[in-house]
């Protein structure tokens, strides 16, 4: 069966339903958001990405209403949302600390958004009901938020903010106060609803593999910017620079002096070892400083020198981590450069077939790693 | 053993500083009036032995409660502070609970200065303050002279020896009891709940009736008992500051005790004014324990 794969923002005839238009913020001196042009697409689950103070927050924060932009537009389905305040505004957020009302009941805090509303009353009451049952909290209605679980307050505050079926609905670190086991069973629950329900989804995170699991497309931040834009699978496989490289996942930078050779380059990295060649795309001129990004998954890890393959160096064995289903091998080469690989714990641990100190060989095709502007 | 010391230090204290002063006043309440030193028979004799103590017991009764309820003067007086309690205690609500939330939306490095603001009044002494309305309130006081001043009034306003004069006393002598609970109920409320109540349709002003009121509830009970139970009992205020027509039940107890020398109906007096009051003690701690089992320790 054919599948179409979600992806309006490659579609030329879409129209985004949130767009940032030349936007900065600043707060005194501070510019928490600088210059920044984006679009996001209905239903899609878009993930803002980034360290702590790097503006994702305050991005998500416009987006409600609770600030405004300095300069530039924001736009909701085509609307100019400035003086808009947040309560006019068809966008709900559940916050990082869920701010549930104390003094209400689960049932009530749900209904809140919807009493405000003015709705009948039977309609408030069977839609409680169904948002009580999207988040299998039907026995907890009566109960105080005080009286229930981290998990299940979690489940209240999206319920809530569900609740009025808002055109998009903004979660701020949403997962962040949960236990990792939770928090990995709450990610798919997660993409369940906003699937069900076809609510575009902004979340907040500083945790990339939460970004990397629900994100239709990951929105990678730093200092007030967007670095790179681009589905999971891209930003991992293809980042645009070391920092996106080293801030998604574990990843071998190697910087050296490139030279234009063939379909790539050749890359020296230090003194007196042989080059490493690299096939790409990227465009760095006839030669020039570069960096060279290769996730230890990619790097094989051999007694002997491997035959045919493009690139294969020495090194030592100085530490390995025991992760259980995987080891990582942290290898000294020549000339000082340290290199993880990362191998599958297919067999008992004692019989492992390298050791600490041992004299190993790392190989890797001359497509695995990325070239990247140094 | 440890704990039971523990326990028996709070109930021994209770024993000594309470119960035994109010089971002197409860005796002198069913006593006799007299000429003598002190003024009411009868005294407990032991040198007559078993005889004497019967002697004791048999001259006590309910005489003095039965003539409280046969002149109006009490009943109006207790009446008439009730009102004046309740009237004042809704009164420094209202102006306390604005304060508070204007200290608890400050920015945190004003906080401990308009703290130290609220209380720098109990610094100086009670009775200064409450004289120094006098100097404010009277015909010839600042406030008058500058309302004549400004040319406001041409009359000078009849404030002082007024019920007015009263409630402007309490409001002011226990505005910082109304603060504090209030602002401690309110500094604690978070921020991303009123944001929260924005983000699901209310403007300003109905999350604060929805979200911030509810939530400093338990603050504005507490500070209104704060208020009201010293307020029903007040004497300084009503007789420095009220008129012969300020009734009130404290300032009734005083001169029952000190003018009339009438020790017996004073402790009657004080004795019923007790009752009235461990009614809404008994409701405050009440709802104390509620809170404390609504927040789930």
């Amino acid at each position: 069966m054919a599948q179409t794969v979600f992806a309006p923002w490659e579609e030329a005839d879409q129209k985004p339903l949130i767009q940032f238009k030349n936007v900065t913020k600043r707060f005194g001196d501070f510019v928490a958001i600088d210059n920044l042009t984006q679009d996001i697409y209905a239903q899609e689950f878009f993930a803002l990405l980034g360290p702590s103070g790097c503006g994702k927050t305050t991005m998500m924060r416009m987006l409600a209403g609770f600030e405004t932009p300095t300069e530039g537009q924001i736009l909701i389905a085509g609307h100019d949302m400035k003086g808009v305040p947040p309560n006019k505004r068809a966008v709900n957020m559940m916050f990082q600390s869920y701010a549930l009302f104390p003094h209400l009941t689960v049932a009530e805090n749900i209904a809140f958004g919807l009493k405000r509303e003015g709705k009948p009353k039977p309609e408030i009451e069977d839609r409680v009901d169904e948002m009580l049952r999207l988040t299998r909290l039907e026995k907890f209605g009566k109960r105080k938020p005080h009286q229930i679980s981290g998990g299940q307050r979690q489940r209240v505050a999206l319920a809530r903010s569900l609740a009025k079926a808002p055109k998009l609905l903004l979660l701020d670190e949403p997962l962040g106060a949960l236990d990792k086991k939770l928090r990995q069973e709450t990610q798919f629950e997660l993409m369940d609803i906003q699937e069900k329900t076809g609510t575009t989804f902004v979340i907040v995170t500083h945790d990339q593999e939460e970004a990397m699991t629900v994100a239709s497309r990951v929105a990678v931040m730093d200092e007030g910017q967007i670095i790179q834009v681009a589905t999971p699978a891209d930003i991992y496989e293809r980042p645009n620079s070391v920092y996106v490289a080293d801030f998604i996942g574990d990843v071998n930078i190697i910087n050296g002096h490139a030279t234009r050779a063939g379909d790539g380059y050749d890359i020296a990295y230090a003194e007196g070892t042989g080059k490493l060649h690299a096939k790409t795309t990227t465009d760095l001129g006839n030669e020039g400083k570069c960096a060279l990004a290769i996730r230890p998954e990619k790097v094989s890890i051999t007694a002997q020198k491997p035959a045919k393959v493009t690139n294969a160096v020495k090194g030592k064995i100085i530490d390995i981590a025991y992760l259980g289903n995987l080891s990582t091998y942290h290898v000294e080469l020549k000339g000082g450069q340290m290199v993880k690989a990362q191998t599958a714990n297919t067999r008992r641990l004692e019989r492992r077939s390298f050791t600490w100190e041992d004299d190993v060989w790392l190989s890797w095709t001359d497509t695995a790693a990325i070239v990247l502007e140094g | 053993m440890r704990r039971f010391t523990l326990i028996a230090v709070p109930y021994f204290w209770l024993l000594v500083l309470f119960l035994v002063p109010f089971i002197i006043v409860f005796k002198i309440s069913l006593s006799d009036t007299a000429l003598a030193i002190p003024p009411y028979t009868p005294t407990l004799d032991l040198s007559s032995g078993w005889e004497g103590i019967r002697g004791f017991f048999a001259a006590l009764d309910w005489e003095n409660f039965t003539f409280l309820t046969t002149d109006d003067l009490y009943w109006k007086a207790y009446l008439s502070s009730l009102q004046i309690a309740a009237i004042s205690t809704l009164l420094t609500l209202l102006v306390g609970y604005p304060v508070a939330y204007g200290m608890a939306q400050s920015p945190d490095e004003w906080r401990p200065t308009l703290m130290m603001l609220v209380i720098l009044p109990f610094w100086t002494s009670f009775l200064i303050r409450v004289y120094s309305w006098m100097g404010i309130l009277s015909n010839e006081g600042f406030l008058n002279q500058f309302l004549l001043w400004t040319g406001l009034i041409s009359e000078p306003l009849q404030i002082l020896n007024t019920n007015k004069a009263v409630y402007i006393g309490i409001i002011y002598t226990y505005l910082p009891f109304m603060i504090l609970p209030i602002y401690s109920a309110l500094e604690k409320l978070d921020a991303s709940l009123l944001e929260a109540a924005e983000d699901l349709g209310c403007s300003r002003i109905t999350a604060f009736w929805l979200v911030t009121i509810p939530l400093s509830k338990q603050g504005i009970i507490a500070g209104c008992f704060l208020v009201f139970i010293p307020a029903l009992g007040e004497f300084v205020i009503p007789s420095l500051l009220g008129g012969s027509k300020t009734l009130m039940i404290g300032k009734v107890l005083w001169e029952e005790f000190f003018s009339n020398r009438d020790w017996p109906v004073a402790s009657a007096v004080a004795v019923i004014l007790l009752l009235i009051l461990i009614i809404p003690i008994v409701l405050f701690q009440r709802n104390e324990q509620k809170q404390r089992e609504a927040e789930g320790q």
